[in-house]
C-alpha cells in the first residue's frame, strides 16, 4: 500500500545556545492508510517534535531546515500558511496528552467540536449540531446531549479525551496524530481510550501516528513501531519484530528496562511486624455553608495493613484512590482522624506534633517529583544534612555524613556543594533518597518515587532501592500506580479504590489470581500485558 | 441564578469588612487633635468653655469612646450619617450633592482605561517585541510614571490655556445655565481632561496586564489545539484567547476600585470638580470629622458595589465559577 | 553572575539603572552643589529657566531656586519612597506569610483585615492618617507604608499557599523541622523574588503618593519636596508653567527609573517569561 504521509530526511533545528543543535535529525518515516505507527522514545528524543513538525506548529525559533514532509504527495513544507490551515484539522488532525488543558475552559464541548465544521465546511448551525451530537455518540460519551452543553471541567479525564477524539475525527481526516493521548489517564481509562482509537481507526481506515513513551502501549496498539533517540530514528519495523527481536542496542536496553508484570519468586518474610496500620480513616469536607450542603470525601476509609520487618508493602491504585493520602498519614503530614499507626510499638497517630517531630527519624519519606522535592535554593549536601542537624548532630559532622550518603546512593560525594538544578531527574531522586536515609529510619515511605522518571532511569533507581533494602534492612511502604513496577519491587500488595483496601496479600498471589473484580479489571487494563513476560528486569544503565 | 447567589454571598461577606473599616477609622479619628466642636468654635471665631461643653453634649461627644462608637454604628444602621457642623447640613445631604460628579468621573475613567487598555494590550501582544509593542509599552510606562495631578496641570496648560479647546475646571459652565442635551454636552466637555488624567494611569496598568495575560494564554495548550484545527491567528485570538486573557484584568478592576476612588481626590482638586474626593480633602482641612467618616462609609460602599459588579461579570465570563468543581 | 548578565541584556533595564543612578547622584550631591537651604529666598521670583546662569532652572513664585529644590527633592523622594516601601513590604510579608502558611482561621482573619484595607481607598486613608497624626516627614512616610501593604501581603500569601504544599516543604516537615524554620528557611527564600520585584511597584507608588500629598499641601511643608513645588507652581500656571513642569519631570524620571529596574529584575529572575 502506498504511504499517505511520508517524512523524508526531515531535520528540525533548535535555537542556538541549547544543549543540541537539532531536535530531529534526518528523520524518515512512512505512514500508510489504515495502520497505526507508534513513535516511541524517552523524554527529549524528539518524538513530540515530529508531531509538531508535521502540523507545522513548531515553537518560536524552531524551524524545519531540511527534508520533505509529503502528505498525499504534496510537500507540506512548501505550502503557504493559508494552504497549511486547510490541511490542519481536515487532512491531518491531532489529539494531545492533557485533555484538560487542550480544551478551552471557557467554551462548551459542543461549541469546540462544532468549530471544526465551521472552519472547514459550509454546514448550517443545525446540521453542525446534529453532526456534533453524532460524533459524541460515536466516541461513546455517556450522555451526548449533556456532554454537548458541558464545559471541560464538568467532564472526567476520560470523557474529555473522548471529546478531543470526536473533535479530531470530525472531518474524517486521513491522518490522526496522537501525542501521548493516554499518558495523563488512569490505567482503566487508558485501556478504554486505546480500544476506542483502535476501533475508530479500523472502521474509518485512518492512518494513526501514535506517539508514546510506553512500550506496553506499543505492544497493545501498534502495527509498526519507530524508536527514536536524540532526534534520530534508531530502529523501525513491524511491532512484533522490533519488540521480540530488537536489533539496535538502544532499543534492546530500553525494552530490557521495562518491568515485566510477573512478580519474581517470593522472598521469605519475617513474622515480626515493624509497622501495623489499624482502622486508619481520613475524610475531607468541602464546600457548604454553616454545615449545610457539605460534600464529604472519604479519602482513606478504615484501612488496616501490616508491614513485616524488612518487607516492601506496595499500595497500588488509580488517582483518587487515597493511596497518597494514606502515605501522608503514615508520616503525619496529614493527621488521620481515627485509627492507629504503630511503629515499633509506638502509636504515631496519637503523638503530639512536638513528639512526632522527634519520632520522624524512625519513618521517612521519598517523594514523587524530583524537581519539586528539593529546595532550589539549598545545596544538595545541606538538604541531606538538614535532618541530622535538626535532630542534634553538629553541622560539620552532618555535612561529612551527607558526603558518605551521597556515596551510598551512587552520587559523587563532591557533588554535595552543588544546587539541585545542576542534577538530572534520576540524580535528584537519589538525593531525595539520601535525605530520607540520613536519619537511618526503620521504615521508608516512598510515594511514586519513580513515576516521573524515564524508563531507563527508573530501572536504575529501582535497582538502587533494592540494594539499599538488602544492605540496610529497610522496611518500605511503596506507593505506585504502575503495577509493573509494583510487581518487581513489592513483597506484599494492597489494592486501593475510593479510599478502601479492596484486596491485599502476597504480590505473586494477588497478581496471578486476583479475587476482587476491581483488581481483575485493573490487571486486565494494563496495556501489553504479556509484553516482557518471562524475562527479568534489567538493571544495566542505558547508554 | 447561581451567579446571583454566589455574588450575593460575596456581598454578605463584605459586611464584616465594612464594619471593620468603620470601627477602625472611627477609633483612629478619636486620636485626632481637636474634634468637630473645636473646628466649629474656630469657625465661629472662638467661644467660651460653657458653650463648648453644651455643644459637646449636643453632639454626644461627652460620652465614652465606646458609647460614641455604639451610637455611631446604631445611627449608621438607620442610614443616618450625622450632621456636618461645617456645612450646616446632614452629612448624607452633603455627600449626595457631591456623589454624581465622582460617579461620573469614575465610570468615564474606568471605561476609558478598560477599553483602551484592552485594545492596546492586544495590539502589543500580537506584535510582541516589534515596533507597535515597543511604542505602546513605552507610552504605557510613561503614563504609569507620571503623577496624575501633574499630567492634569500640563493638560490644562496645553488644552485650556494655550489651545483653548477645553475648559480648565469645574463640572459645568455656571455663567450660563444650559438645559437638556446642551447641558449634557457641556458637562461632557468639562469631564474630558479629568477623565484622561485619571484614566491614563489605569490604562497603563491595564494594558500591561492585558499584554502579559495575552502572551501567557497564547502559550496554553488549547491555543495549540485551535491552531491544529486549521484556525487562523485572528480567529484564534478572538475566539479562544481574548476571553481567557480578560480574566486577570477583570479581577484587577475589583482590586483597584479603591485606589481609583482615592485618585479622584487629587484629580477633583486639580480640576475643581465638586465631587466626593474634593469633599474629603476639604473635610480634612476643616477637620469636619463627621463628614470624613461619612465619606469613608460611602466610598467603601462604592468599592463594594464595584466588586459586586465585577463578580457578576467574572461569573459570566468563566463558567467554572458557577458550576465549579 | 548569571543574574547580572541577564539584567544587562535588556536595554530598558539598563536605561532604568542609569536613570536611577542619576537620581541617586543628584540626591547625594545636593548638599555639595546647593549647600544653602533650598527653601530660602535666593533671588528675584519667577526667573525663567536658562535665562540667568545663577539659577539654571529659574526661580519659583517665592524667589526660591528651582534647581536647588529639585536636587534636595531627590533626597526626600528617595528617602520617603525607600523607607515607606521597606515598612510596607515588611508588613506585607509578615501578614502574607502567616496567612499563607497557617491557612484556616489565621488566614480568614488576616485576609479580612487586608480586604478592609483594600476596600478603603488608599489615598483617603492616607488623608485620614495625616489629618490625625499631622504632616511631619516621619508620619507621612509611615502613613504611606501603612496604606500600601495589602498588595504585597496578597502576593506573599499566594506564594506561600503554592509553596507550602510543595514536596520540598513536606520533606522538611518529615525531617522534623519546626514551623519557624520551614517559614524562614525553606519557604520565604523561594517566595521572596516576586515580592522583591513588587517592591519596585510599591516604591513607585509611594513616591507618587507623597508627591500627591505634597501637591495638596498636606505633606511636610518644611522639606523641599517635588510635590510641594508643583503645588506652588499651580498659582502661576497660566504663564510661568515651568515652575510646575520641571519638578513633574523629576518625579516622572524617578518613578520610571524605579519601574524599569523592577521590570529588568523581574525579567532577569524569570528569563523564560522575558517576552512579557
Amino acid at each position: 500500500m502506498s504511504p499517505i504521509l511520508v517524512l523524508d530526511d526531515v531535520s528540525v533545528k533548535l535555537p542556538a545556545g541549547g544543549d543540541r543543535a537539532h531536535a530531529m535529525a534526518n528523520v524518515s518515516l512512512a505512514l500508510a492508510a489504515n495502520e497505526i505507527l507508534c513513535v516511541v522514545g524517552e523524554s527529549g528524543s524528539g518524538k513530540s517534535m515530529t508531531a509538531n513538525a508535521i502540523m507545522r506548529l513548531l515553537p518560536g525559533g524552531v524551524t524545519i531546515d531540511g527534508g520533505r514532509i509529503l502528505f498525499e504527495g504534496r510537500d507540506l513544507c512548501g505550502l503557504s500558511e493559508a494552504e497549511m490551515r486547510k490541511v490542519r484539522g481536515a487532512g491531518i488532525a491531532m489529539i494531545f496528552q492533557e485533555p484538560m488543558t487542550a480544551l478551552n475552559p471557557l467554551r462548551s464541548i459542543g461549541d469546540q467540536i462544532g468549530e471544526m465544521f465551521e472552519l472547514h465546511s459550509e454546514l448550517s448551525a443545525a446540521e453542525i449540531k446534529a453532526r456534533t451530537l453524532a460524533l459524541l455518540e460515536e466516541v461513546r460519551i455517556p450522555d451526548p446531549a449533556l456532554a454537548f452543553k458541558a464545559y471541560p471541567h464538568e467532564l472526567s479525564g476520560g470523557q474529555r479525551q473522548r471529546a478531543m477524539i470526536a473533535m479530531a475525527l470530525a472531518l474524517d481526516p486521513k491522518v490522526l496524530i496522537a501525542d501521548e493521548p493516554t499518558t495523563a489517564l488512569d490505567v482503566t481509562t487508558q485501556a478504554q481510550i486505546l480500544k476506542l482509537i483502535r476501533d475508530l481507526q479500523r472502521r474509518k481506515g485512518t492512518a494513526v501516528l501514535f506517539i508514546t513513551h510506553d512500550f506496553g502501549v506499543v505492544a497493545e496498539i501498534a502495527d509498526r513501531v519507530a524508536v527514536m533517540s536524540k532526534g534520530e530514528v534508531v530502529e523501525a519495523g513491524e511491532t512484533e519484530a522490533v519488540l521480540g527481536n530488537p536489533q539496535h542496542a538502544y532499543t534492546r536496553q530500553l525494552i530490557a528496562a521495562v518491568p515485566p508484570l510477573k512478580a519474581p519468586p517470593a522472598r521469605t518474610l519475617s513474622d515480626e511486624p515493624i509497622m501495623t496500620i489499624a482502622h486508619v480513616s481520613k475524610t475531607y469536607r468541602t464546600g457548604g455553608f454553616l454545615g449545610r450542603g457539605q460534600r464529604v470525601t472519604h479519602a482513606v476509609k478504615d484501612v488496616s495493613l501490616v508491614l513485616p520487618k524488612g518487607a516492601t508493602l506496595g499500595i497500588v491504585g488509580e488517582s483518587g484512590s487515597g493511596k497518597s493520602t494514606l502515605a501522608r498519614c503514615l508520616v503525619r503530614l496529614i493527621d488521620p482522624e481515627s485509627g492507629e499507626i504503630r511503629l515499633n510499638g509506638i502509636d504515631l497517630a496519637s503523638l503530639s506534633r512536638e513528639e512526632m517531630r522527634s519520632a520522624t527519624r524512625h519513618i521517612q519519606m521519598v517523594f514523587q517529583d524530583p524537581f519539586a522535592s528539593l529546595n532550589p535554593r539549598r545545596k544538595a549536601g545541606e538538604a541531606v544534612a538538614q535532618g541530622l542537624i535538626v535532630h542534634g548532630m553538629a553541622r560539620p559532622q552532618a555535612l561529612a555524613r551527607a558526603k558518605e550518603l551521597f556515596g551510598l546512593v551512587g552520587l559523587d560525594p563532591a557533588a554535595t556543594e552543588r544546587y539541585p538544578h545542576e542534577f538530572s531527574g534520576g540524580q535528584r531522586q537519589r538525593i531525595g533518597l539520601a535525605r530520607a536515609l540520613a536519619l537511618e529510619p526503620a521504615v521508608l515511605v516512598a510515594d511514586e518515587p519513580v513515576s516521573a522518571l524515564d524508563v531507563s532511569v527508573q530501572a536504575q533507581v529501582l535497582k538502587l532501592l533494592a540494594e539499599l533494602r538488602q544492605r540496610l534492612g529497610l522496611s518500605i511502604v511503596f506507593i505506585t500506580h504502575d503495577l509493573r513496577v509494583a510487581a518487581q519491587v513489592c513483597d506484599l500488595v494492597a489494592v486501593m479504590k475510593s479510599g478502601e483496601v479492596v484486596e491485599a496479600g502476597p504480590i505473586g498471589t494477588v497478581f496471578s489470581e486476583p479475587q476482587h473484580p476491581y483488581t481483575q479489571a485493573l490487571l486486565a487494563s494494563i496495556p501489553g500485558r504479556d509484553f516482557g513476560e518471562g524475562r527479568e528486569l534489567a538493571h544495566e544503565p542505558v547508554a | 441564578m447561581r451567579v446571583l447567589s454566589l455574588a450575593g454571598r460575596r456581598l454578605a461577606a463584605s459586611i464584616p469588612t465594612l464594619f471593620l473599616i468603620l470601627i477602625g477609622v472611627f477609633l483612629l479619628l478619636q486620636l485626632a487633635p481637636g474634634d468637630t466642636v473645636d473646628a466649629l468654635m474656630a469657625q465661629m471665631g472662638g467661644g467660651d468653655a460653657a458653650t463648648a461643653k453644651q455643644l459637646r453634649e449636643f453632639y454626644g461627644l461627652d460620652l465614652s469612646v465606646w458609647a460614641q462608637l455604639g451610637n455611631y454604628l446604631w445611627r449608621l444602621v438607620r442610614l443616618d450619617l450625622g450632621f456636618s457642623a461645617i456645612y450646616g447640613k446632614p452629612v448624607a445631604t452633603v455627600i449626595a450633592e457631591r456623589l454624581p460628579a465622582t460617579i461620573l468621573l469614575m465610570t468615564a475613567s474606568l471605561s476609558f482605561a478598560f477599553f483602551f487598555g484592552l485594545i492596546l494590550g492586544v495590539v502589543a501582544a500580537r506584535g510582541v517585541n516589534k515596533w507597535p509593542d515597543t511604542l505602546i509599552s513605552t507610552l504605557g510606562l510613561m503614563f504609569y510614571a507620571m503623577p496624575t495631578f501633574w499630567f492634569g496641570l500640563m493638560a490644562i496648560v496645553v488644552f485650556s490655556i494655550y489651545l483653548q479647546w477645553l475648559p480648565a475646571g469645574g463640572f459645568e459652565d455656571i455663567t450660563v445655565s444650559y438645559t437638556g442635551l446642551r447641558r449634557t454636552l457641556d458637562i461632557a466637555l468639562h469631564l474630558v481632561l479629568p477623565t484622561l488624567t485619571l484614566g491614563l494611569f489605569y490604562m497603563a496598568i491595564y494594558l500591561r496586564i492585558m499584554r502579559g495575560s495575552m502572551l501567557e494564554v497564547l502559550n496554553l495548550d488549547f491555543v495549540r489545539t485551535a491552531r491544529s484545527k486549521g484556525m487562523d491567528e485572528t480567529r484564534v485570538v478572538v475566539r479562544h484567547v481574548l476571553r481567557n486573557a480578560l480574566l486577570p484584568m477583570v479581577t484587577l478592576i475589583g482590586l483597584q476600585a479603591g485606589t481609583m476612588l482615592g485618585g479622584s481626590v487629587v484629580v477633583e482638586s486639580v480640576f475643581s470638580l465638586p465631587g466626593l474626593g474634593r469633599l474629603a480633602y476639604e473635610s480634612v482641612i476643616q477637620r469636619d470629622l463627621n463628614t470624613l467618616l461619612g465619606i469613608v462609609f460611602v466610598s467603601a460602599l462604592l468599592v463594594i458595589a464595584v466588586n459586586f459588579i465585577v463578580d457578576l461579570l467574572y461569573a459570566r465570563l468563566d463558567p467554572r465559577i458557577t458550576t465549579g468543581s | 553572575m548569571d543574574l547580572v548578565k541577564l539584567y544587562f541584556r535588556s536595554p530598558p533595564a539598563v536605561i532604568g539603572l542609569v536613570l536611577l543612578i542619576l537620581v541617586l547622584v543628584m540626591a547625594a550631591s545636593a548638599d555639595f552643589l546647593y549647600p544653602r537651604d533650598p527653601l530660602a529666598l535666593a533671588g528675584r521670583p519667577l526667573i525663567w529657566p536658562f535665562s540667568n546662569p545663577r539659577f539654571l532652572l529659574g526661580t519659583d513664585n517665592s524667589g526660591r531656586d528651582i534647581a536647588a529644590q529639585i536636587f534636595h527633592g531627590a533626597r526626600i523622594s528617595l528617602l520617603i519612597g525607600g523607607v515607606a516601601t521597606a515598612i510596607s513590604i515588611m508588613i506585607g510579608i509578615t501578614i502574607g506569610a502567616l496567612a499563607g502558611y497557617y491557612g484556616a482561621y489565621v488566614d480568614t482573619a488576616l485576609m479580612r483585615v487586608t480586604e478592609a484595607f483594600q476596600t478603603l481607598p488608599n489615598f483617603l486613608l492616607l488623608l485620614v492618617l495625616v489629618a490625625v497624626f499631622g504632616s511631619t516627614i516621619t508620619t507621612v512616610t509611615v502613613a504611606i507604608g501603612i496604606v500600601s501593604w495589602p498588595a504585597s501581603a496578597r502576593l506573599t500569601r499566594a506564594e506561600f499557599l503554592s509553596l507550602r504544599n510543595r514536596e520540598f516543604v513536606q520533606a522538611g516537615r518529615t525531617l522534623g523541622l519546626r514551623d519557624i524554620r520551614l517559614i524562614f528557611g525553606e519557604i520565604l527564600p523561594n517566595a521572596l523574588p516576586p515580592v522583591i520585584v513588587y517592591a519596585s511597584v510599591v516604591m513607585a507608588i509611594a513616591i507618587l503618593l507623597e508627591s500627591a500629598l505634597a501637591f495638596l499641601k498636606l505633606s511636610d511643608p518644611n522639606v523641599a519636596s517635588w510635590g510641594n513645588l508643583i503645588g506652588a507652581g499651580r498659582d502661576v500656571l497660566r504663564v510661568q508653567w515651568y515652575v510646575s513642569a520641571i519638578p513633574g519631570i523629576a518625579i516622572l524620571v524617578t518613578v520610571l527609573a524605579v519601574s524599569l529596574v523592577g521590570q529588568g529584575l523581574n525579567d532577569a529572575l524569570n528569563p523564560r517569561l522575558k517576552s512579557r
